[in-house]
């Protein structure tokens, strides 16, 4: 380990591994460690044996749910937006031909105490039971009105601008009833909380449209999800990484973060022995504690995951062998949405006729357990649970000063497009310059 | 008409056994001396064609380095139909090495994965530290095949990819087996990302970005 590395990269979560193989591809030298014994940090997918060990106290798991190495249980619940930026770094990386994709079957929304169908085109939105008959013209007129935008055309904006009107000026061009709005900013443009509705139209406009294009791509819902699990991800970029040259250590506990006297990075110690690189990247899970007295992470909120097995699907959600159900915070009193994330036996992830649900969202009191109630009230007799509340870090620094670059924890968004903005963050500020997608040459020789 | 297979191939061993090497030879029929380790290939592919016209594809998966730190994925694991062992002859370590690798293989692998224990460096067997007797002994106590090979002259190489061919269950086209991502792009069950954009109305060309 005398040898000096570019990058060393801490933690095999998803946004380290993405960083690391394009790094790596890049030509630069990255030594990457996790303290684990397994891919994946946050992001990891844990067999029966993994899960048991994190939840209960290293308890063997009972023999009835069947073989350890048939599941792969998410540890985040989040899925892939077909036609989202993840989508293309995978393609662009070519690590697809390491993976396997699934449709996630459905996308549903909560209202009034039902589960419905989100619509994503005209046609199912005039079928749609979210909405009477007056409410499905006004919202077919705002459909109409969003696929038919062009910018360099004026007679197609209708007397707004999408970068000056706020959403609330264009739900209320059409009359959409609150309900209406509901669905379309949460179940639809997926956030989390009302706070788009008073900002400029444009990135709510952004997220309609890659909803629905990313609807009509293959069909049943917006998402994709990974043969065996969210955890093949990090995997493939670290296969891509090693490709091109990065070197892996897995169960390397790090014990010291080394700085010189102004404070730079210099190494990194594990096991006693410290390797140096000129610049480190890490999750935020190894700057918790600093030795040289500096607060390089702090606490922006907390998320409850309950990760539930079922043995039956989710009721009404049309025996779905997968799905997501959000919550939208209005419709049980709440500040943030509550999210459901349901995968099966379809996608590897456990043993047959078993149903892996993930019910989650942001902390809002001392009861976080409370809070998700309202969505494990939806999933019918519940097997086991485990829940997990987790806090999210975000660096305090950008990492130029000392070449310490800190990622972010894993939000409670349902999608990876934070995941992707993290990257892109961080990588401007290792690299320098802003992350540019080339295409790799096909090396599989025929 | 021919019948064609695909089936992944996965490498163990110690670093410097000549893993990529074997393959290397295999698949290009080329050697160097002073190879360093793979940079830049997925993974290989190459046809052995039996006697009855059949043809077997492997997809030949490299460590990439990741077992030197015992952190291979996995991934590397799944849905591999068979394995080579790679020891060296002249390294009776690194044969210990190799049921270890075997050991993890029994344990990660599908319980039908097809394994070959492979001792290569023959053209060094003057310095010879493991025995044939030994090393074939384990084999068969352990239901391996097992071989000498030559990266270097060649020696044993196409032999050892025909009969794992021949040990392959060929009855049924390698899409239809349980789980089978050896079965390619086009006959992948699920969703193909790489068919892109055109069929993606509204969005610019991925490219762009």
């Amino acid at each position: 380990m005398d040898e000096e590395y570019d990058v060393i990269v801490l933690g095999t979560g998803l946004t380290e591994c993405i960083l690391s193989g394009l790094l790596s591809v890049e030509g630069k030298k990255v030594l990457h460690m996790d303290r684990n014994d397994y891919y994946g940090g946050d992001s990891a997918s844990l067999n029966l044996t993994q899960l048991f060990r994190k939840f209960r106290d290293n308890k063997e798991a009972p023999a009835e749910l069947g073989r350890d190495r048939d599941y792969a249980v998410d540890l985040v619940p989040k899925f892939i937006i077909a036609n989202g930026e993840l989508t293309k770094i995978l393609v662009h990386t070519d690590v697809t031909r390491y993976l396997e994709f699934k449709q996630i079957a459905g996308s549903f929304v909560f209202r009034d105490g039902k589960i419905s169908k989100v619509p994503s085109t005209e046609m199912e939105a005039v079928k749609s039971p979210l909405m009477g008959l007056f409410e499905k013209r006004r919202a077919k007129k705002f459909f109409e009105f969003l696929q038919g935008w062009k910018d360099e055309d004026p007679t197609t904006h209708q007397g707004l601008d999408l970068d000056k009107d706020s959403m609330k000026a264009v739900y209320e061009k059409f009359g959409l009833e609150p309900g209406t709005q509901d669905f379309i900013g949460h179940a639809m443009a997926l956030y989390l909380d009302d706070d788009y509705i008073t900002k400029p139209a444009r990135p709510t406009y952004d997220r309609i449209i890659l909803y629905t294009t990313s609807m009509a791509r293959y069909g049943k819902s917006p998402y994709i999800y990974p043969l065996y699990g969210l955890g093949e991800l990090p995997q493939s970029f670290a296969r891509l990484s090693a490709i091109y040259g990065g070197t892996y250590m897995l169960d390397k506990p790090i014990q010291k973060i080394v700085t010189d006297a102004s404070g730079k990075f210099v190494g990194v110690t594990s096991n006693g022995e410290t390797v140096k690189a000129k610049q480190v990247i890490g999750d935020p899970s190894y700057f918790l504690k600093s030795d040289d007295g500096k607060i390089r992470v702090i606490e922006e909120g907390k998320v409850v995951r309950a990760i539930c097995i079922l043995k039956h699907p989710i009721p009404e959600t049309d025996n779905s062998d997968s799905c997501q159900i959000i919550i939208p915070q209005n419709q049980v009193g709440r500040q943030h949405d509550i999210y459901i994330a349901m995968v099966s036996a379809t996608h590897n992830v456990c043993a047959k006729d078993v149903y892996i649900a993930i019910v989650s969202t942001v902390v809002e009191t001392s009861v976080p357990e409370k809070e998700i109630l309202p969505g494990l009230n939806l999933l019918g007799p519940i097997h086991e649970k485990f829940v997990s509340i987790t806090d999210l870090y975000t660096p305090t620094s950008s990492g130029e000063a000392d070449n310490i670059f800190i990622t972010r924890s894993y939000d409670a968004t349902s999608h990876f497009e934070t995941v992707v903005d993290d990257v892109q963050d961080v990588w401007k500020r290792v690299v320098g310059t802003p992350l540019v997608l080339k295409k790799r040459e096909v090396e599989v020789q025929e | 008409m021919s019948k064609q297979f695909q089936f992944k191939l996965v490498l163990l061993g110690e670093s410097a056994v000549g893993k990529s090497s074997l393959v290397l030879r295999f698949v290009k029929d080329q050697f160097d001396d002073y190879r360093e380790s793979t940079i830049g290939a997925a993974f290989l592919t190459q046809t052995v064609t039996l006697d009855d016209q059949t043809t077997v594809k492997f997809e030949i998966w490299d460590t990439a380095g990741q077992e030197r730190y015992k952190s291979l994925a996995p991934m590397y694991y799944r849905n591999a139909n068979c394995a080579v062992v790679v020891y060296d002859i002249t390294q009776s370590a690194s044969l210990e090495k190799a049921r270890t690798w075997i050991r993890e293989l029994q344990r990660q692998a599908d319980p039908s994965i097809v394994i070959a224990l492979c001792g290569n460096k023959l053209d060094l067997a003057a310095r010879r530290q493991v025995s044939q007797e030994e090393a074939k002994k384990y084999a068969e106590e352990e239901g391996l095949m097992w071989t000498e090979t030559s990266a270097k002259t060649g020696e044993g190489v196409t032999e050892i990819f025909t009969e794992i061919a021949k040990k392959l269950p060929l009855t049924a086209p390698s899409a239809a087996r349980a789980g089978a991502r050896t079965g390619g792009p086009a006959t992948r069950t699920g969703v193909d990302l790489n068919r892109q954009s055109g069929s993606a109305p509204g969005q610019p060309d991925a490219c762009n970005c």
